[in-house]
C-alpha cells in the first residue's frame, strides 16, 4: 500500500490534506494525534483561564454558575481524554516504530481507525455546546463534572442530553484508544529489530508497553459503565438510579476501576520521556534500567488495585480504606525508585542544560512534590479533610501539569528536531520554560493552602470572610504567567518550521534508533533493516572501543 | 548543539527549584505560624475545634514532617547534581571533552533506596490505620446527641428527632452534657443526589449519598460559630450549599431547644401576611409547625428568626435581605429550586413582617 497517495487531479492543498487524512503512516498519524491534542490542549486552557478569572475574587460575576460548572467539565474532561491520552498514543505511535526499529506499526489501518475514532470522539463531545439543546437550564455542554458522579447524571438531575454526548463522545475516543493499545502491544511485542530482545528494549518502549496493556486493561470498564449508563438515560434501566434501588456507590467503583489506572497511563509516558532524555543530556547510560523496568511493571500491576482511595470520604469500612490505603503507599515505592535512578543517572554526568533537559529537570522537581502530596492523600484521616478540595486539585496537577505536561514539553523540545527536521529555538524555549515555571507554581502552589483552609473543588464563587481570597488571587495571576509561555511555544513552532536550524540526523548526539535516520524520517523509516546488540545502539557504533553490549 | 549555554548560571538553577517549592513552602509556614490572625471565618483544619479534628491534625503533621524531608533531601540532591555536574564544571576538572564513565547500576545502593521506602511507608502505614480506627465510629457513643443530617439541593436538613423538631441551614450543638464533653453522632442521608458533610474545624468529611447511611462523629472542645460546606459537586448551586455550626454552652443549647420545640409563634397583628402565605403555592415546599404548611421540601421555616442566615447560609437573615430573596431568590442564589413567586412589593413586605415574627 502507498503511504502518501498523491492525486494530481487535486489542487496542491488539498492533495496535501487528502494525503493527511487517508494515511496510515505511524509517523503522520502520531503528528495528527500530538497536534490535535495542542489544540485541544489550548481549548482546555482557555476554560481553565475563565474559571480562574471567575474565582480571581469572591462574588464575582464573570460566568454564570451552570456554566462554571461546564467549564470545569469539559476542561477535565478533555485534558484527560483530549490531551493527555491522544499526546501519549502520538508519540507512542511516532517513536515506538522507529526506536524498535521497524517500518510501522503492526497494523496501520487500525492505527488510522484509532486515530479518527479519538478525533470524532472529542469533536462529538464539543459539538455538544452547539447541540446539546435540553430543557430550560441544562441545554449546552455536559455539566456533571469528569468523572460524572451518579445520580447526578441521572435522567432526573441531567435532563436534556449534554450528559449523553459526555458518554458517547468518550465512548468513541475510547474505543479508538482501545484500538491503539492493542496495536502497540503487538507491535512491541512482535516486530522488534534483530538483536532487540525485550532487556535491549529502550526503557521508553517498555513503559508504553505497560502503558499500553493498562490501556487495553482500564478503558473496557469505563465503556461499560458508559454502555449501563446510557441504559439508565435512555432505556429506563436503574444500574445507578438510587430512587429504584440502583447504587451510587456502583458507578464510582466502576468509574474509579478505570479512572486510577488512567492516571498512570498518563502519568507513565511521562516517566518514558524523561527516562529518555536524562541519560542524553546527562551523558550518561540510564541508572538501573532492569529495576526501572520492574519498577514500571510493578506500578502497572498495583495501579489497578488503588482506586478506592478516590472514596475514602464516602463511608466504606475502616477495614476497605486502610487495605487501600496500604496499597496506596506502595505504589509509592517504585515511583519513588524511578526518582533516585534519574537522579542517579545525573550523578556522575556532564549536563547539558538544553531546553528538553530543563523541561525534565522542571519535571523531577514538581512531580516528586505531586507525588509526596500524593503520599499525603493516601493517608486516610487527612484525606478525610483534604478530599474534595482545592488541595486536591493543587496535587494533581503538579502530577499532571508540573508533570506530564512539562515532561510533554520537554519531549517536544527533544524530538521536533526529528519530526520536522528544524530545530526550535532554544532562546524562545527557554523563555517559554521560566514564565511556565514561574506560572505554573504560582497557580498551583496557593491551591494546596486554600484546600487545607477549607475550600472544596468546584464552587463557582466563595464568601469574602474565608480568608481565601489571597490564595486564589495568585493562582489567577499565574495563569497570566503561563499564558505568555504559551505564546512563546506557539511562536517557536510557527518560526521554527518556517526557518529553524537544519537538525541533521542527530542533533542531540543520542543513542536510540531514531537518531540513525533521517530528520524527517523517510515513510520507510530505515533503508536497511537496523540491527542492535545493547540498549543504546548508537553508542555502540560511535564508541567501537567501549560498547554497552560488553557490560549489559 | 554540543555547545553550553554558559549564561545560566548554578544562581538561575537554583531558583528553578527554589521557585518549585516557594509557593507550598511559604504559604505552609504562613498557615502554621499561631501568631499570624487567622480570619476568624476560615474553616481552617489547622485550627481545630473539636477531638477528631485534633486527632486528623496530629496524623497531618507527622505526615507532612516525612513528606517535608523526602522533599527538601531529594529536591537538593537535584540541585547538587546540577550545579556539580554541569558540564563546562565537569570538563574543567576533568580535562577533556570525552564521555563521562558510564555507570550501569549499583545493587546494593538500589536495594537501599527500595528498602528504605518501604520502611517509611510502613510507619507511616501503622499511625494511619490506628487514626482510621479511632477516628470513624460506626456506631454512636454512649450519651451522644444524635442528629440526622439530610442533604438537599442545595440545603441541610438537620432533624432532631429524640427532641422532636427539624430545623435548616445552622446545626446548634451543646459544648458539654451535664458537665462532661458531649459526643455528637450525625447520621448522613440524602434526599437527591450526592453531598458530603465538611466542617473542617470540627472533623473530616462525610460523603452524603443517596441509598446510604453514613456517620460521623464530632466532639467540640469550645464554643463558637464554625462554617464548612458541601464537598461532593451536586449540580447548579454546590457552591452555595454552606454549613454553619453554632457550638453553644448547656444552659444555652437547652433554651435553644426549647424555643424550637414549639410551634411556630402567632402574632395577631401580622395576620394578613400569614394568611397571604398559606394562600400561597409555599406551603407545597416550607412546613411552619402550626399551621398547615406542612411541606419537606424545601427548609422548615417555623423559627426562621432563629437563624442567622437565609438561602443555606449565602446570606446573612437581615429584613433587607429576606425582602431580597422573597421578592427573587433566583438573584442571591442563581439557580436554586425556589422560584420567585411573582408577588407584589406589598404582599411581600406582608409575608416578610409575618416571616419576621418567626423567632
Amino acid at each position: 500500500m502507498s503511504s502518501s497517495p498523491v492525486r494530481p487531479d487535486l489542487s496542491p492543498p488539498l492533495s496535501r490534506l487528502h494525503e493527511w487524512v487517508v494515511t496510515v503512516d505511524h509517523k503522520r498519524l502520531g503528528v495528527m494525534y500530538i497536534v490535535t491534542g495542542l489544540v485541544f490542549f489550548l481549548i482546555g486552557g482557555f476554560e481553565a483561564a475563565m474559571m480562574r478569572w471567575q474565582l480571581a475574587w469572591p462574588g464575582l460575576d464573570i460566568v454564570m454558575p451552570e456554566d462554571f460548572n461546564r467549564l470545569f467539565t469539559m476542561h477535565g474532561t478533555t485534558m484527560v481524554f483530549l490531551v493527555g491520552m491522544p499526546i501519549l498514543l502520538g508519540s507512542a505511535n511516532y517513536l515506538v516504530p522507529l526506536m524498535i526499529g521497524t517500518r510501522d506499526m503492526a497494523f496501520p489501518r487500525l492505527n488510522a481507525f484509532g486515530f479518527w475514532l479519538f478525533f470524532f470522539g472529542g469533536a462529538l463531545l464539543y459539538f455538544s455546546y452547539f447541540g446539546a439543546q435540553g430543557l430550560y437550564g441544562m441545554g449546552s455542554a455536559p455539566d456533571v463534572g469528569w468523572f460524572a458522579y451518579a445520580p447526578l447524571t441521572e435522567r432526573t438531575f441531567s435532563r436534556g442530553h449534554s450528559t449523553d454526548y459526555w458518554i458517547l463522545g468518550l465512548m468513541v475516543s475510547g474505543f479508538g484508544s482501545i484500538a491503539t493499545g492493542i496495536n502497540l502491544v503487538t507491535t512491541i511485542l512482535c516486530m522488534r529489530c534483530t538483536g532487540m530482545r525485550l532487556m535491549k528494549m529502550p526503557l521508553f518502549v517498555w513503559i508504553m508497553l505497560v502503558d499500553a496493556i493498562l490501556i487495553v486493561v482500564a478503558m473496557p470498564p469505563l465503556a461499560a459503565a458508559q454502555v449501563m449508563l446510557l441504559f439508565d438515560r435512555s432505556l429506563g434501566a436503574h444500574f445507578f438510579d438510587v430512587q429504584a434501588g440502583g447504587s451510587a456507590v456502583l458507578w464510582q467503583n466502576l468509574f474509579w476501576f478505570f479512572g486510577h489506572p488512567e492516571v498512570y497511563i498518563l502519568i507513565l509516558p511521562a516517566f518514558a520521556f524523561v527516562s529518555e532524555i536524562i541519560p542524553v543530556f546527562s551523558r550518561k547510560v540510564l541508572f538501573g534500567y532492569p529495576l526501572m523496568v520492574a519498577a514500571t511493571v510493578t506500578i502497572g500491576f498495583i495501579s489497578m488495585g488503588v482506586w478506592v482511595h478516590h472514596m475514602f470520604a464516602i463511608g466504606l469500612s475502616p477495614a476497605v480504606n486502610t487495605l487501600f490505603m496500604a496499597s496506596t503507599m506502595l505504589i509509592g515505592v517504585p515511583t519513588g525508585i524511578k526518582m533516585f535512578n534519574w537522579v542517579a543517572t545525573m550523578f556522575g554526568g556532564r549536563i547539558r542544560l538544553h531546553t528538553p533537559m530543563l523541561f525534565s529537570i522542571g519535571f523531577l522537581a514538581q512531580f516528586l512534590f505531586g507525588g509526596l502530596t500524593g503520599v499525603m492523600l493516601a493517608v486516610v484521616p487527612f484525606d478525610w479533610q483534604v478530599s474534595d478540595s482545592y488541595f486536591v486539585v493543587g496535587h494533581f496537577h503538579y502530577v499532571l501539569f508540573g508533570g506530564l505536561i512539562f515532561s510533554i514539553f520537554a519531549a517536544i523540545y527533544y524530538w521536533f528536531p526529528k519530526v520536522s527536521g528544524r530545530m526550535l529555538s532554544e532562546a524562545l524555549g527557554k523563555w517559554q520554560f521560566w514564565l511556565l515555571l514561574i506560572g505554573f507554581n504560582l497557580t498551583f502552589g496557593p491551591m494546596h493552602v486554600s484546600g487545607m483552609l477549607g475550600m472544596p473543588r468546584r464552587i463557582y464563587t466563595y464568601q469574602l470572610d474565608r480568608g481565601w481570597e489571597i490564595w486564589n488571587l495568585l493562582s489567577s495571576i499565574g495563569v497570566l504567567f503561563q499564558a505568555l509561555a504559551i505564546a512563546f511555544f506557539i511562536w517557536n513552532v510557527i518560526r521554527s518550521l518556517q526557518r529553524g536550524t537544519p537538525a541533521g540526523d542527530d542533533p542531540w548526539d543520542a543513542w536510540t534508533l531514531e537518531w540513525s535516520t533521517t530528520s524527517p524520517p523517510p515513510a520507510w523509516n530505515f533503508d536497511t533493516d537496523p540491527e542492535v546488540r545493547s540498549r543504546r545502539p548508537l553508542w555502540d557504533a560511535k564508541h567501537p572501543d567501549d560498547p554497552d553490549w560488553k557490560y549489559e | 548543539m554540543r555547545q553550553i549555554a554558559a549564561r545560566e548560571g548554578s544562581v538561575a538553577l537554583f531558583a528553578t527549584l527554589a521557585a518549585t517549592c516557594v509557593a507550598p513552602a511559604l504559604t505552609a509556614a504562613l498557615v502554621c505560624d499561631p501568631s499570624l490572625p487567622l480570619h476568624s471565618g476560615t474553616p481552617s483544619m489547622f485550627d481545630p475545634r473539636s477531638a477528631p479534628a485534633e486527632m486528623i491534625l496530629d496524623i497531618t503533621w507527622l505526615v507532612i514532617a516525612i513528606c517535608a524531608v523526602i522533599f527538601v533531601v531529594m529536591e537538593g540532591l537535584i540541585i547538587w547534581a546540577i550545579i556539580r555536574y554541569r558540564a563546562k564544571h565537569a570538563r574543567d576538572t576533568a580535562g577533556d571533552t570525552g564521555e563521562p564513565p558510564q555507570v550501569y547500576g549499583s545493587n546494593p545502593i538500589e536495594l537501599a533506596w527500595t528498602v528504605i521506602p518501604l520502611l517509611i511507608v510502613f510507619v507511616l502505614f501503622l499511625v494511619s490505620a490506628r487514626g482510621i480506627f479511632e477516628i470513624d465510629k460506626q456506631e454512636p457513643p454512649p450519651g451522644a446527641l444524635e442528629v440526622r443530617v439530610v442533604g438537599h439541593r442545595w440545603w441541610w436538613e438537620f432533624d432532631y428527632g429524640d427532641l422532636g423538631f427539624s430545623t435548616a441551614a445552622e446545626l446548634h450543638i451543646p459544648l458539654t452534657k451535664d458537665g462532661q464533653p458531649q459526643s455528637v453522632f450525625l447520621t448522613l442521608e440524602s434526599a437527591d443526589v450526592i453531598h458530603s458533610f465538611w466542617v473542617p474545624q470540627l472533623g473530616g468529611k462525610k460523603d452524603v449519598v443517596p441509598g446510604r447511611t453514613n456517620y460521623l462523629w464530632l466532639q467540640p472542645r469550645e464554643t463558637g460559630r464554625f462554617v464548612g460546606q458541601c464537598a461532593e459537586y451536586c449540580g447548579a448551586q454546590h457552591a452555595g450549599m454552606l454549613i454553619n455550626v453554632v457550638v453553644h454552652e448547656e444552659d444555652d443549647f437547652n433554651a435553644w431547644v426549647a424555643n424550637q420545640q414549639k410551634p411556630a409563634h402567632d402574632d395577631p397583628a401580622t395576620a394578613d401576611g400569614r394568611d397571604l402565605f398559606l394562600s400561597t403555592a409555599c406551603i407545597n415546599c416550607h412546613t411552619v409547625r402550626g399551621t398547615v404548611a406542612n411541606g419537606t421540601f424545601a427548609p422548615d421555616l417555623t423559627h426562621l428568626m432563629s437563624r442567622s442566615v437565609l438561602g443555606s447560609g449565602v446570606i446573612a437573615n437581615t429584613p433587607e435581605h429576606l425582602r431580597a430573596w422573597v421578592w427573587d431568590p433566583q438573584d442571591a442564589k442563581p439557580g436554586c429550586d425556589m422560584p420567585a413567586m411573582k408577588l407584589t412589593r406589598e404582599d411581600t413586605d406582608r409575608i416578610c413582617a409575618w416571616l419576621e415574627t418567626l423567632h
